[in-house]
């Protein structure tokens, strides 16, 4: 069953469709899979083989009928633990939430379940989605499938781990500052950040309102696309959804074409600080662009050297304020200390058990930088970097027509490496953050494999807000340039996991 | 806790100048909550108006009610604020266990309405404006019921119960601007300001404005400060005062306790009070200072409100009639003098009266039955008036029916005692009563001649001009004719006969 597990979802979606497979001939495969491989990656917090074959013989059935709700019809995929579902535990890689069944689906669980798409579990995740490799999850770090002493990026680690290890042929991710895009950087997959409000936050754990936002975890550009036309949208549910409709992602992706495409190459997100190896993967792909007819353009982003301190306010000060809730009252852990507690001892005493380190020491950050006497200074002064990076972003893109920047500054690296470091962990979104800080569009695509150390790079496409197609396009221009050259896409290489 | 010390409160007012500030809050009668579709319902099972929003579940997000912002910007413009084009949520951060999220949303520096005012009409007729700094939109908690222990209060109760069903419900909290200069009159204004924010809630129909349900409740904020001194006293601020009577002997308590402090050299604490009622005084709640920091920042799930100008065009067109002018016109209308008027203010009873002269009624019989009979009956009975089971209407068809003349006043009453019993309408009752004015003037003549002939002496009097001596003759007939007869025709039958 490898050709199955190892095929993009397009692929599978057509054997689906032309009954050369059913889903539960693909669920069962992947279900077969992961149930082994799952101990070595740590991808999946949840799976429950008869659930999901419940699902995939309901989408057999339609079939059967005649009926085809979705252009992934039948193929399963994995969500990340952060978004609530009805039928699986949603812990957010917490301990606060162990063994929580949540009450509703994320609108996103309910369109993949509209679109007959079963699910095969709940991925893994730094707590609360804090954090750039998953070594924050309560429940253990997931391996990254090219080499499982390292990390395979964060927050969204489990669904890059399952993409790349063959373990799901979709995933769903979040990307608060790179939680999408820095993990398929560190896994040779793809990984999109559609458009702040493209796609419904109802049932999405927040970390941090105005920058949360879901997005695909894929094989390639094409299914990354495929997904984003299942789960966006607008939704009366979440107020900061967009009103309109982006349009057809994969329409976008089919319409690829490189002439008189303007490229734009971030200044400051293309010299210092990046790995050497990333930095030859980003070069040869600005080469490759420029071969193919791109023009190339070098913009100037002054502020975006103040984006990850900005990020580091704006967001503990929201995730301050939303992860309040957690408190024993109606849901998830408590803990009572002995003695005669009152409310406040028992919320706090669950709050000190049920939080791990990240999420405290981002806890504090907040609530000290939203503090009386301190706001204008800490959390005002970031909203206004938070406008100068929009005016810089909004300039870049008067000359270009997207901006190419390496999505991550190293390869991915060894776990435990960082984890007390937490600066040095912070710096790993320096080049993503910036997407999140403006609400744009932003994608990490493969571009080759780092000298050094023979690890997947990627390469990051941004767009103007609510541009997602052009995104999609040039990723698509990208990964053709390299799928060309290689004959296969970069994750066809990954070592086989049933012999590491 | 013991009743403190207190100055008198001519003393009081003497020495020192008080100023109030007021925050009433008021809670919509939306049909769905603030931030989710759940019903807002007073009085339904415990926890059953609930969903993942409005209980704070991880995951879910708040979507504004269109109807409640519709509401707080009719509010606005009731108050003569100015209407905000960016009225932005924010997030006010606290823990409480009735409080879903540990934060409350609610409107900070960005709020729906500011800048109004308000004239409040006090008993003597003198008229304050108050200066109203702000309304904004917000969403009321949940309601916590605190079990075992021996106050009902939080402390040293055994465990506590919650209901999220008000969690989320849409209030409107006006906030006015520090009221200088009401001296002894303050506590009086107080209370009729909340009155009048009361009327207009529920005359624009946005809120059942049932105080006793605490639709609507008010928070005061007292304080004094020696005459002539530039620099505000520390205030305290008495919360959830929610009748018009605690309003009045909250703000008058808090004068009187804070001069016996200041006057002997002490200082006021800045905390929050609790008014008790029933033992008429106010005790301590919890220090509260100005740097309470309740960390607010922008609501960052919800988009600002950004009321287009045609939008609060078309609410203004919507709004009703003042109630401060309607009382003016019908008082004006209806001739009373300021005295019955203020009977019926009093009262409640405007609106009832109102619709009885509509029905028909003049104003003075209307306003009769209502503060006479029927509030001596509705007193008998111990129910509120306006809940006697007798319609505007059907008062005004009896008192039309003593108009021409086919019921006296008395026989009318018991019209009335047949109706609230149930009898039915008042036609019904005067036939199975057996009502009507005796009009047979062959049985109203013998019953003169027989009550003559017992007094016989009657008639050389009314001959001889004492015409009051008439007034026996009738007693004698009504009784006779068991009060169903009309007693002016009596008279005139007697006069006659005398002639």
């Amino acid at each position: 069953m490898t050709e199955i597990t190892s095929s993009s979802a397009a692929v599978l979606a057509g054997l689906i469709s032309s009954k050369e497979a059913s889903s539960v001939e693909i669920t069962t495969a992947f279900l077969d899979r992961l149930e082994k491989l799952n101990p070595k990656t740590n991808s999946y917090l949840y799976f429950n083989r008869e659930n999901s074959l419940a699902q995939a013989k309901r989408a057999d059935q339609q079939l059967a009928e005649g009926k085809t709700v979705s252009p992934l019809h039948g193929v399963p995929i994995a969500v990340k633990d952060n978004l609530t579902t009805t039928d699986a535990p949603t812990t957010a890689g917490s301990k606060i939430l162990e063994g929580w069944v949540p009450q509703y689906d994320a609108t996103v669980v309910r369109k993949l379940r509209e679109a007959s798409m079963p699910i095969l579990g709940k991925t893994n995740l730094d707590e609360f989605a804090m954090g750039s490799s998953t070594e924050f999850s309560a429940y253990g770090p997931s391996k990254n499938p090219w080499d499982l002493t390292r990390i395979p990026g964060g927050s969204g680690g489990g669904s890059s781990s399952a993409i790349a290890g063959h373990l799901a042929p979709l995933a769903i991710g979040s990307d608060t500052g790179g939680s999408i895009r820095f993990p398929a950087a560190m896994t040779g997959s793809v990984g999109a950040k559609p458009t702040y409000g493209a796609v419904s936050r109802y049932g999405l754990i927040a970390l941090a309102s105005s920058l949360d936002q879901i997005g695909p975890v894929t094989n390639s550009v094409m299914d990354a696309a495929l997904l984003q036309d299942v789960i966006g949208g607008h939704d009366p549910n979440d107020s900061t959804s967009l009103p309109n409709s982006l349009g057809s992602m994969v329409q976008s992706v089919k319409e690829a074409d490189v002439k008189g495409l303007r490229v734009g190459v971030v200044k400051q997100l293309s010299s210092d600080g990046f790995q050497p190896g990333v930095k030859a993967c980003f070069d040869d792909t600005i080469k490759k662009l420029a071969a193919a007819g791109a023009e190339i353009i070098e913009v100037d982003c002054p502020s975006f050297e103040y984006a990850v301190a900005a990020y580091y306010l704006i967001l503990p000060a929201e995730a301050s304020s939303n992860l309040a809730k957690f408190d024993s009252v109606r849901f998830g852990l408590r803990v009572t200390p002995d003695g005669n507690p009152t409310i406040e001892n028992v919320m706090a005493a669950t709050r000190e058990q049920g939080f791990g380190p990240e999420v405290k020491r981002r806890i504090i950050l907040g609530t000290y930088a939203l503090s009386s006497g301190y706001y204008d200074a800490y959390y005002g002064s970031a909203q206004k970097v938070r406008t100068l990076i929009q005016q810089d972003l909004a300039k870049a893109f008067t000359q270009a027509d997207v901006l190419l920047t390496p999505t991550a500054p190293t390869t991915a690296f060894k776990i435990g490496e960082k984890v007390n470091d937490p600066l040095a962990m912070y710096l790993n979104d320096i080049a993503t953050i910036p997407a999140n800080l403006a609400g744009i569009p932003g994608i990490s695509v493969p571009n080759g494999l780092a000298s050094e150390d023979g690890l997947p790079s990627g390469v990051q496409i941004l767009a103007p807000a609510m541009q997602d197609g052009r995104m999609y396009r040039v990723a698509s221009i990208v990964e053709k340039l390299y799928v060309d050259q290689w004959g296969a896409s970069l994750i066809a290489r990954v070592p086989d996991l049933e012999a590491l | 806790m013991a009743k403190e010390q207190l100055m008198s409160y001519e003393d009081a007012i003497e020495r020192f100048e008080v100023v109030i500030g007021l925050e009433v809050h008021v809670e919509l009668n939306t049909v769905s909550k603030m931030f989710c579709g759940c019903a807002n319902n007073f009085g339904s099972e415990p926890n059953t108006n609930v969903c993942p929003t409005c209980l704070g579940l991880p995951g879910s997000l708040p979507a504004v009610n269109r109807k409640a912002v519709e509401s707080s910007i009719a509010i606005g413009l009731a108050l003569d604020c100015q209407i905000a084009s960016n009225g932005r949520f924010a997030r006010k951060n606290y823990f409480y266990p009735d409080l879903a999220k540990n934060f409350q949303t609610s409107q900070f520096d960005e709020p729906i309405a500011f800048e109004g005012e308000i004239s409040i009409e006090l008993e003597t007729g003198e008229v304050f404006m108050v200066p109203i700094e702000r309304a904004h939109m917000e969403e009321d908690a949940g309601k916590l019921t605190h079990v075992g222990g021996a106050t009902g209060r939080i402390q040293g109760a055994e465990y506590s119960l919650v209901d999220y069903n008000r969690a989320g419900v849409p209030l409107v909290e006006i906030v006015t601007k520090p009221i200088y200069g009401a001296l002894d009159k303050a506590p009086e204004l107080a209370a009729t300001y909340v009155r009048a924010i009361r009327d207009i809630v529920k005359s624009m129909n946005v809120s059942d404005a049932k105080m006793e349900r605490g639709n609507v409740r008010c928070d005061a904020n007292v304080s004094l400060r020696e005459k002539g001194a530039e620099k505000l006293g520390t205030r305290t601020e008495t919360k959830n005062v929610n009748s018009l009577k605690s309003i009045e002997n909250t703000v008058r308590y808090e004068i009187q306790r804070q001069a016996f402090i200041l006057a002997a050299g002490g200082k006021i604490i800045q905390e929050t009070r609790h008014w008790h009622e029933d033992r008429g005084h106010t005790s301590a709640g919890r220090p509260k200072s100005d740097a309470d920091d309740y960390r607010y920042f922008p609501e960052p799930d919800l988009v600002p409100v950004q009321p287009s100008k045609e939008w609060i065009e078309e609410i203004r067109l919507t709004l009703t009639e003042k109630p401060s002018i309607r009382r003016k016109r019908l008082q004006e209308a209806w001739g009373f003098a300021d005295l019955e008027f203020r009977d019926v203010l009093n009262s409640d009873l405007l609106d009832e009266i109102e619709a009885t002269v509509s029905a028909g009624a003049s104003p003075q019989s209307a306003r009769k039955w209502w503060t006479g009979e029927l509030a001596r009956l509705a007193n008998l009975q111990e129910v509120a008036v306006q809940d006697l089971p007798i319609t505007p209407e059907q008062v005004a068809s009896i008192q039309k029916l003593i108009d021409s003349g086919d019921l006296t006043d008395r026989i009318a009453r018991d019209v009335v005692a047949g109706v609230l019993a149930g009898e039915g309408e008042p036609a019904e009752v005067i036939e199975s009563r057996g009502l009507k004015i005796v009009t047979d003037e062959g049985a109203l003549i013998a019953a003169i001649d027989k009550a003559l002939a017992s007094q016989p002496d009657v008639m050389e009097k009314i001959r001889d001009g004492k015409l009051q001596a008439a007034g026996a003759v009738i007693g004698a007939v009504m009784q006779e004719m068991r009060g169903q007869a009309d007693a002016a025709r009596v008279r005139e039958l007697i006069l006659e006969r005398a002639k």
